[in-house]
């Protein structure tokens, strides 16, 4: 019963009170690059939320043979390569299995290599302590709060091409805004992190 | 190799932050007193300079098709040593930016200067891209932590300078009087408008220049 309350904790927690994007700033590249429509946005969601979770368990369990080994200090080289391989592999297996998803993804795919929420939700899960099925669930439920966010943002930038603002801020710094109102409304979350 | 091109462009026309947008994550998450922005600041210079220098060394010798891996994992021995030195030297540092020190192998001002600029350019030329679009970096991250923690705490050189506090940080000197600060600005909220504003004012100064 503990630990399914536990995981609960985690769950509400990645999803909204510590949201990755509007709490934790993890991912804001593809946050703002790839989210002018709302289908690409939902993709690229999916995609990471895939992907964190499968590394999520994958670099839980390289870490079990780097902390054997004595070889902590070389964390960050070992997780980056494995995620970037992780993603090559999928691009592989999806273009094989499911090629109607590989080209709906296109060039995200190999993007999330660089999408700094899959490295940190395998740096955090280590610092966290989490143990492998919390691990798991943190990297999942980090990913849907991604896709939550990515997709809200998605649909509120479509509607901003009809708003009117000063040109200066075309471009990134009306989406920063927006964002930065968007974190201000998941800042009302933060009272659920008590439980 | 033009040095005051290269220099005027980290600074202004090809800003990693406000003009190529690179880098947003450790740019708005850890901008919240002036200790950590400098210390990142920092931090991104040596490895961005060690790397570049490094990536323009091997240019010649990779395949063109594993090139990325090959940034990659010369971007995150660096980063792990700049990591090692932190914890070992300035341990405050490291603890108060966190998870944003690995994660600086995935900051894109790194990976997109060695694919744009060391991965075709001379070594020397590469060392002074490093070393002016450090500078940029960081002149960004301070103007974002004088002014969230300016209007957000009221303080001046968080974590560098004032009053000490219980846990042996300092305070920042007191220039807004504590009732006054919007404590948002300091919160992720701010980090975003900050950001957005900064980059609405270059962009309008670069508008204002080219007429």
């Amino acid at each position: 019963m503990e630990q399914i309350t536990n995981l609960l904790a985690i769950t509400l927690g990645a999803v909204l009170a510590n949201n990755f994007i509007f709490s934790q700033f993890l991912g804001i590249c593809p946050f703002l690059g790839v989210s002018k429509k709302v289908d690409t946005a939902v993709g690229m969601g999916v995609a990471v939320t895939f992907v964190m979770g499968l590394a999520s368990a994958i670099t839980w369990l390289v870490n079990v043979l780097l902390v054997k080994l004595g070889l902590e200090y070389m964390q960050t080289v070992a997780f980056i390569l494995v995620i970037a391989s992780l993603v090559q592999f999928i691009e592989m297996f999806l273009q094989k299995a499911m090629p109607t998803l590989y080209t709906a993804l296109g060039v995200y795919l190999p993007l999330i290599t660089t999408n700094c929420a899959v490295l940190g939700v395998a740096l955090l899960n280590i610092q966290n302590n989490y143990n492998f099925i919390e691990s798991v669930v943190y990297g999942i439920t980090g990913g849907l709060g991604f896709l939550l966010a990515i997709v809200l943002f998605a649909s509120i930038r479509e509607r901003l091409v009809f708003a009117e603002y000063p040109k200066a801020f075309e471009g990134f710094p009306i989406a920063l805004i927006t964002a930065g109102l968007m974190a201000l409304a998941f800042m009302g979350f933060s009272g659920l992190k008590i439980w | 190799m033009n040095l005051k091109k290269q220099f005027m462009d980290g600074l202004l026309y090809q800003n990693p932050v406000l003009v190529q947008v690179l880098g947003m994550c450790s740019t708005m998450a850890i901008t919240t007193s002036f200790f950590n922005g400098l210390g990142m600041g920092v931090a991104v210079t040596v490895i961005l300079t060690l790397s570049n220098v490094i990536i323009s060394a091997i240019r010649k010798i990779v395949p063109d098709k594993i090139r990325i891996a090959m940034f990659i994992v010369v971007i995150a021995g660096f980063v792990t040593m700049v990591d090692l030195f932190l914890q070992a030297f300035v341990p405050a540092l490291a603890e108060s930016l966190g998870v944003f020190i690995p994660l600086i192998v995935v900051n894109c001002i790194i990976l997109g200067r060695a694919e744009a600029f060391s991965y075709k350019n001379g070594v020397a030329a590469s060392f002074f891209d490093g070393v002016f679009q450090g500078i940029g970096y960081t002149l960004v991250l301070l103007a974002m932590c004088i002014i969230r923690e300016l209007l957000g705490a009221g303080t001046f050189g968080g974590g560098l300078l004032g009053p000490v506090n219980a846990a042996g940080t300092h305070m920042g000197i007191q220039i807004i009087p504590s009732q006054f600060p919007a404590g948002m600005l300091t919160l992720p909220v701010g980090g975003f408008l900050v950001l957005g504003c900064l980059i609405a004012a270059m962009q309008w100064a670069l508008s204002k220049s080219k007429k």
